[in-house]
């Protein structure tokens, strides 16, 4: 039977249905199921690694514990300072590169394609090569920094100060190029007849931008840094791979410390009321940031 | 084709019902038991198949495997530490019926051992694993550096005592002082590479191999679980901070997360004086030094008691396995006392004292002696079913004071214990 026999009779609504469904089963039964089935755990004492312990439900224990504890705070701090500096950096630097490479020069492909490399590398392998790279006595980072001004031997990894910048500086390296396309795409969708037009009105450079780029690229530049801060939210294995979340606590994101609850200490109860806050948290300031960025856009 | 395809299968579910899988972690000793297994195979016909996770993933591999009843493995050489969540969670075969009806007696091989690889309760006559790697931590040291007679004699005029095996914790740290920062063959060396790591066990193994020597107990002894006081006590807290001044004073830099291997290469590197790691990796250091005029090996040292911190294995039949009789030959092979001498022959370090009490024993190696005399001082961590939850909070305060910085060492010991607290009472201990 052909597939046009098949389908004759459906009517519109049951072949749309038809094309999505697949989708809505795998959405229901990967995320909305899971998210459903971990806030339910939220309210119990389960651990699942108690094999034949039935779980008891303990109504908002698990939350006050979480937000009461010092140590959550601690690595939601944490987690705030890296997204802040990563955000802040990768829209600066990104900006900059993409105004950089939307100007047409001699080897713009080639340069645009070495700025792309680092994001399409497995950020496990990004955390553990930026050790070596990191390391005092051998690593490359202290040769060239000690090249421009010599503060002598430095532990990037293992010093509680230099520590959050490591990862910072790890996290933009690797995704300032992932703000740049984005922005490069807003910049080339900007029509010439624009810029013209202000070169007629004797607007300054500086004018152009502040009145025509910037303007135009912003909706780009705040979607991008929506999919990074989302991201970064997330957090986990190129730090992992990195510090180990160390010295110490330094560098334990929220994520971080959320698996070492849930999946090495097993106390998923606890880990699913952790998880349910940080969803909440993340969909909660997603939402905002939406609606303002949708508000920018119809400026 | 058809007949290929027939022929496949066959074969494969011919090599399935034969074969055996045995987990344990990528080190050098699994390398001597790989070798060692052929001759399992030659005699019975049984293949054995091998999955090695690096160290700093065994745990989480082995354990979220045993938590999903995973029937990867008919065979695990799981840490010492688990023996409590493999018995009471129903993950590793009690054996106890299995070694009577072989006639595998558990008072062959060394007490030490088979209290801290094969028992749950402690102590009890319930095994659940045959004592397969013994194992403690230990220092290796730059022998042919010590022999320099120009260093020799200074050291001797600083400190007023030979330059050799440190007799304690405060000898160990003047050598290591001595040699952190100078200049050896226009190289500059350090003193000691130490356990720093943070992720999975790693500053806990070396900052106990310090506290055990200062006395520190994890509890009461008269009741259990009554931590104040013991895990805290002067004498603990006093040994962490040696372990911090130790790190601060004689560490090579950039080691802030170093464990087995980073400690292997700061040493082979010749960076370092000094490297603490577990027995398990000297015969791979004495290997590449044949003559034993550059590595020297001692046990750890005694502040105000001779103790050492445990490691090695126990090998445990895996309760999901549907290959438990295949795996349960493995293990009487490898009871053998025969194998067993096989196995320490090839550098794994077997614990049957027919092995170990053998009058050549102590000399067939330059670490054999250290090996017999730190199985008889070894104490563990916790061996309880919650050992991860019990690992984690220590990871993270004693990472936090000794490579951070943060706090004390009594600030941390107490925090210690407060996690602790909450994990036993969630377990009902308290």
């Amino acid at each position: 039977m052909s597939v046009k026999k098949k389908f004759k009779g459906l009517s519109d609504k049951a072949v749309a249905w038809l094309f999505i469904g697949p989708s809505v089963f795998l959405l229901l039964a990967i995320n909305i199921y899971p998210l459903i089935y971990a806030i339910r755990m939220s309210f119990t004492n389960f651990y699942a690694n108690k094999i034949g312990r039935e779980p008891q439900f303990v109504g908002l224990k698990n939350y006050i514990k979480v937000l009461n504890k010092e140590a959550i705070w601690e690595k939601m701090q944490v987690t705030a300072n890296f997204m802040f500096w990563t955000l802040l950096l990768q829209a600066v630097i990104g900006l900059g590169l993409a105004l950089l490479l939307n100007r047409k020069f001699k080897g713009n492909e080639l340069l645009t394609t070495l700025i792309v490399l680092p994001m399409m590398l497995s950020p496990a392998v990004v955390g553990v090569f930026w050790t070596y790279l990191y390391n005092p006595q051998v690593g490359l980072f202290n040769y060239v920094v000690n090249f421009f001004y010599d503060f002598g031997s430095f532990d990037m990894i293992g010093s509680s100060e230099l520590a959050p910048w490591s990862i910072v500086i790890v996290d933009t390296w690797m995704w300032t190029p992932f703000t740049m396309l984005i922005c490069l795409a807003g910049l080339r969708s900007v029509p010439n007849y624009l810029y013209e037009a202000a070169e007629v009105d004797r607007a300054s450079k500086w004018q152009q931008f502040i009145y025509i780029t910037l303007p135009s690229v912003l909706p780009f530049l705040l979607l991008a840094l929506l999919f990074r801060g989302i991201e970064n939210f997330k957090m986990f294995d190129m730090v992992v791979e990195l510090t180990s979340g160390g010295p110490g606590s330094a560098t334990e994101l929220a994520s971080i410390n959320l698996k070492r609850e849930a999946f090495e200490k097993w106390k998923t109860g606890y880990s699913s009321a952790f998880a349910v806050i940080l969803f909440v948290t993340i969909f909660g300031f997603g939402n905002v940031y939406v609606k303002v960025m949708n508000k920018i856009k119809e400026r | 084709m058809i007949l290929l395809f027939v022929s496949l299968f066959a074969f494969s579910a011919n090599s399935n019902a034969k074969s055996i899988t045995l987990g344990w972690a990528a080190w050098d000793p699994a390398n001597a038991l790989q070798e060692l297994t052929k001759e399992f195979t030659a005699e019975t016909g049984i293949d054995v198949n091998f999955e090695f996770v690096p160290w700093p993933n065994f745990a989480d591999r082995m354990l979220n495997e045993l938590n999903n009843k995973g029937k990867t493995f008919d065979l695990l050489i799981g840490d010492s530490q688990w023996i409590g969540a493999g018995a009471v969670y129903g993950h590793y075969v009690k054996l106890n019926d299995f070694f009577n009806k072989e006639g595998i007696s558990m008072n062959d091989f060394s007490p030490a051992t088979v209290y801290a690889y094969s028992t749950w309760p402690k102590g009890s006559e319930n095994y659940y694993a045959l004592p397969a790697m013994g194992d403690a931590l230990a220092w290796a040291y730059r022998k042919d550096w010590f022999d320099r007679p120009e260093l020799k004699s200074e050291f001797k005029k600083k400190h007023g005592y030979d330059l050799g095996v440190p007799a304690s914790w405060d000898q160990l740290y003047d050598m290591c002082t001595f040699f952190q920062g100078r200049e050896i063959d226009g190289q500059k060396r350090y003193g000691a590479a130490i356990n720093t790591e943070r992720g999975s066990e790693g500053i806990t193994m070396g900052v106990t191999a310090a506290m055990y020597a200062w006395g520190m107990e994890y509890e009461n002894p008269n009741k259990p679980y009554d931590m104040e006081g013991y895990f805290n006590s002067p004498q603990a807290v006093e040994a962490v901070e040696f372990y911090r001044k130790l790190y601060e004073g004689c560490a090579p830099p950039g080691h802030s997360d170093a464990y087995m291997v980073a400690n292997l290469d700061a040493y082979k590197s010749g960076q370092v004086a000094f490297q603490m790691n577990w027995y398990a990796f000297w015969p791979g250091v004495s290997k590449e030094d044949s003559d034993g005029r550059v590595s020297g090996f001692f046990a750890n040292p005694k502040q105000n008691v001779a103790a050492a911190t445990l490691g090695g294995q126990g090998i445990s039949v895996v309760k999901y396995s549907d290959k438990q009789d295949l795996a349960l030959e493995y293990i009487k092979w490898f009871a053998r006392p025969d194998v067993q001498q096989k196995w320490w022959d090839l550098g794994g370090y077997s614990c049957h004292n027919d092995v170990l009490n053998s009058p050549s024993f102590p000399t067939s190696t330059v670490y054999a002696q250290g090996f017999l005399d730190s199985m008889g001082i070894v104490k563990d961590f916790w061996q309880e079913p919650t050992f991860v939850e019990l690992m984690l909070p220590m990871q993270e305060a004693i990472h936090d004071y000794v490579v951070n910085g943060k706090g004390t060492a009594k600030g941390a010991l107490d925090k210690i214990i407060e996690e602790w607290v909450e994990v036993f009472e969630a377990d009902g201990k308290l």
